[in-house]
């Protein structure tokens, strides 16, 4: 027997090694603690009603291993004739009825602390789109830069399609990471602009649904700076598993300095945004932004998915009228999984996508689009 | 109808109209049983796409679409396929040979209940092969996901709903004049088999839920098409309320699933204990109590959606207490196995495992109620987890049990017992080798329903489709059991197994094709 198990042992770890792909592949089991006061407390409900379910679990179980091994009619065993009991009946309604009470209590109480959101120092709307997030920043003074970005998965398309090998916080990266002051109430105020969404980051124990028509109000006061990450909860259609949440807690002075770079970044594509763009710019940044925002639904090469994501190679709406194809793209079309893109993109961005999708794909319409025609439609809007 | 119209020469029609036209109860069941078994393969075939898919980070197999469609119509034709047509076959072999009736109430109807089946899942499986594919936005079709953003053949899902809702009320109000009205002489409420009973209160939580959920697809068909708002913000909609509507139908339909199994278990487990069932009249109270909790606690589904603290408060008190009835049928199950005289053939493997899996997935089930901790295991997992234990060792696994239990009296062979006791063993094994690391996966933040995931979580998801590859193929060993023992083997008597009790053991076996056409004798009624 001895060699036998010694051959189950090394196909064993050879089969785990084999498919272990990462040494980061951590084998977590357990719920974090996180970084939160309410998180810690959250985490203390988990075990402490995990520790009542294993006890009652090991008596319950215990009993019945004990019968099965010692009440077998192959070890003679004759059945007892009982079979009713009013007393042990109200016994075992009412015990288990004192340790649900037990655990309502706290249960009571975090949900009470959880639900107080108010009093916050910083409140941020979380806005949840087919696939990404925006972050609105909420003024105090309706005359400062206004501070919003969107924040989409960073990961490239070759780590998914297994071209490249796959990196540490694979899905799990975006572009623009939120940011928010450590040891400061920050309220969440989370809605959606199409379908439903869940914005959640374990280690705040803080999930929440973006609802169209609703805003939703979370909060977290972060004890420890660091990187934390989350994902979408709630099945949002094709990309549901690619809208990932990443947080950056950090001191509050690294936070001021944050976010008064962030003004100077708005205000400074506030002026760029009626620029020239030379054609190759506008390819390569259109390219960009397919890649990022189109590709899930129209596809690499602009194939689509027909019947609800229409191909942009040889459409009639991308070889035809600009101004019918700025204008889709701004607004998007009602009804359908077309989402308006006037305020996701910035204008050079919206001119670039017009220009790489009206040049790519076997379409030949020769337009360079410049952020001015796209601002031109914008206005008169 | 002469006085000597004898059933001895009363046998089924020949060929496929036996099948087309029959209202024998035990035809019907037979087909409802295969029915639910093709159903099974199929939607188990979906769950093999899936489980290949997060076999390993990365998109290997199938798009991020059709990974979604998969998990949608696993769902559907688990929960509406697989699981609820094989208790209504359940129900008709069995229910008129235990409450010693002819046969059902209400046989034309019966015929037809079922035989509407067949296109309902027909037209739902089509949407697979539609320009846009199937439904893809989870079997719980959230809107607006599934009105403003959905295929196209989501009016075929909707379609499908309908029909599959008709069949299931036709079924119920079947059941329920059977037991209420042609019950043997003697043969009282309080004496009915636990199967019995469960099955009177499913078919009561049918009849109630069943045209909720036909409400909650209207209202999404007149979005989609005739340009209503009841889902849609935009129109001054709520999506918020399709989800109340939806889980005022979801939650007791948990139940619908699950009540028939307790109703199995408690038949298996005094047979092969030689012990009568302990405390027989608090079952039948414990049953009753699910049943009417079970509609006060839908919005425990919801407690992510930003519910006043009040109604958390409200959902989270209500949903702990399910624990009780629910930790008393245990508790009797285990009390009826303590000083037994116990053996254990396939279907007693089955039901033990039931009660200890089944319990497990109640205690996950208890943890989720806890809102705060639940914020943490919404939509991950974790829930997953927790409804397959309730679902698979669940009632899958109180189907099985009852299928060995019961074959031998539907064939009148004894089934091969080493196949039986292997496909147990190999469907026990898979099963914990597939869910218990989802329990793992949830707590560290894997997300439901994604077709990709970051590499931490990469072991647990390839040990899970480990188990799902062999639970998956295991399930071909009950196939050629049931097929072995259709075609023969050792004769069984009509007693079957030594321990069991009750009018259905009274009979041959295999059951004459028509029982009781006379009341059974009275003295053949025992308490339960």
């Amino acid at each position: 027997m001895l060699p036998k198990a010694k051959l189950w042992l090394a196909l064993t770890v050879a089969a785990v090694s084999m498919f272990s792909t990462n040494l980061q592949a951590a084998w977590d089991l357990n719920m974090p603690q996180g970084v939160t006061q309410i998180s810690r407390e959250t985490y203390d409900l988990h075990m402490q009603i995990l520790w009542w379910c294993v006890a009652i679990g090991v008596i319950v179980f215990g009993v019945m291993l004990w019968s099965i091994i010692n009440h077998r009619k192959s070890k003679g065993a004759v059945s007892a004739t009982f079979h009713e009991s009013t007393k042990v009946e109200i016994v075992w309604t009412i015990i288990p009825f004192i340790i649900l009470i037990l655990m309502a209590i706290p249960a009571t109480r975090v949900l009470t602390q959880a639900y107080d959101a108010s009093e916050s120092d910083l409140d941020i709307q979380v806005i949840g789109y087919q696939w990404r997030w925006e972050y609105r920043y909420l003024r105090q003074d309706s005359l400062e830069e206004e501070v919003s970005f969107f924040s989409s998965l960073s990961t490239s398309r070759e780590q998914i399609n297994n071209q490249l090998p796959k990196e540490e916080s694979y899905l799990l990266e975006v572009d623009n990471p939120l940011v928010i002051p450590i040891n400061k109430k920050v309220r969440f105020l989370v809605t959606s602009n199409d379908v439903i969404h869940a914005w959640w980051v374990p280690d705040f124990a803080v999930k929440k649904d973006a609802i169209p028509g609703f805003i939703n109000e979370i909060w977290a006061i972060v004890e420890e700076p660091g990187v934390y990450r989350g994902q979408c909860a709630e099945l949002c259609g094709i990309e549901h598993g690619f809208m990932p949440i990443v947080v950056h807690a950090v001191p509050q002075d690294e936070y001021d300095a944050w976010y008064a770079g962030r003004q100077e970044q708005a205000a400074a594509a506030q002026a760029m945004s009626n620029s020239e763009i030379t054609r190759d710019a506008a390819m390569a940044e259109g390219e960009a932004v397919y890649n990022r925002t189109c590709v899930a639904c129209h596809q690499a090469g602009g194939t689509g998915l027909a019947p609800a994501f229409p191909a942009l190679a040889g459409s009639s709406v991308v070889n035809g009228d600009l101004t019918a194809n700025i204008e889709l793209l701004l607004n998007g079309v009602p009804g359908t999984a077309m989402a308006a893109y006037a305020r996701q993109l910035n204008p050079v961005e919206l001119a670039s996508t017009l220009t790489y999708i009206r040049n790519s794909f076997g379409n030949r319409t020769g337009d360079l689009v410049q952020p001015a025609d796209v601002n031109a439609i914008l206005e008169a809007q | 109808m002469s006085a000597a119209h004898d059933d001895h020469h009363h046998g089924p029609a020949k060929g496929i109209s036996r099948w087309l036209f029959t209202t024998n109860h035990k035809d019907i069941g037979s087909l409802y049983l295969w029915f639910s078994f093709a159903m099974f393969l199929l939607g188990g075939t979906f769950a093999m796409v899936i489980r290949a898919e997060l076999f390993q980070p990365g998109l290997q197999l199938v798009e991020p679409n059709f990974f979604n469609q998969m998990t949608t119509m696993h769902g559907l034709i688990m929960v509406f396929g697989a699981v609820m047509p094989a208790f209504v076959g359940l129900a008709n072999w069995m229910i008129p040979m235990m409450i010693g009736a002819p046969d059902m109430a209400l046989p034309r109807m019966n015929n037809w209940s079922f035989w509407i089946l067949p296109f309902a899942f027909a037209m739902l499986s089509s949407t697979l092969l539609m320009e846009g594919g199937a439904p893809n936005f989870g079997w719980t079709f959230y809107a607006p996901l599934s009105t403003t953003y959905a295929p196209a053949s989501v009016t075929f899902f909707i379609f499908a709903v309908h029909i599959m809702g008709a069949s299931s009320i036709m079924g119920s109000i079947n059941i329920i004049a059977t037991i209420l009205n042609m019950r043997a002489p003697g043969m009282t409420l309080m004496k009915m088999p636990l199967f019995v009973w469960t099955w009177l209160i499913t078919a009561y939580l049918l009849i109630a839920v069943m045209p909720v959920l036909a409400g909650v697809v209207t209202m999404m068909l007149f979005d989609i098409h005739f340009g209503t708002s009841f889902f849609n913000a935009a129109g001054g909609g709520d999506p918020v309320l399709f989800q109340h509507v939806f889980w005022f139908f979801g939650h007791p339909e948990v139940y619908i699933m699950i009540l028939p199994a307790f109703g199995v278990v408690s038949a298996i487990i005094p047979t092969f204990a030689r012990k009568r069932l302990f405390g027989y009249d608090s079952m039948v109270y414990a049953t009753a109590s699910i049943a009417f909790l079970s509609f006060i606690v839908w919005a425990h589904h919801m407690f992510t959606v930003g519910m006043p603290i009040a109604g958390e408060l409200f959902f989270m008190y209500a949903t702990m207490l399910i624990a009780v009835p629910t930790g008393v049928k245990v508790f009797n199950w285990v009390a009826t196995m303590f000083r037994g005289s116990m053996t254990f053939e396939t279907p007693m493997l089955f039901a033990i495992a039931f009660v200890v899996l089944f319990t497990m997935g109640g205690f996950t089930g208890l943890m989720l109620a806890i809102t705060p901790a639940d914020f943490q295991y919404h939509d991950t997992y974790f829930v997953v987890a927790h409804f397959h234990y309730v679902l698979v060792p669940g009632a899958v696994f109180s189907i099985m049990a009852a299928t060995y239990y019961w074959l031998p009296k539907w064939t009148g062979y004894m089934y091969d017992e080493r196949l039986g006791k292997l496909h147990f063993w190999l469907s026990f094994i898979g099963v914990n080798v597939l869910f218990f690391p989802q329990h793992f996966l949830g707590l560290a933040g894997m997300p439901r329903r994604i077709p990709d995931y970051a590499l931490q979580f990469a072991d647990f998801n390839w040990i899970s489709s480990i188990g799902g590859f062999l639970f998956g193929a295991s399930q071909l060993i009950l196939l050629v059991v049931v097929i072995k023992c259709v075609k023969g083997g050792k004769k069984a008597t009509a007693q079957v197994w030594e321990g069991a009790q009750g009018l259905e053991w009274t009979v041959e076996s295999p059951a004459p094709y028509h029982t009781f056409t006379t009341p059974p004798d009275p003295k053949l009624i025992h308490a339960q």
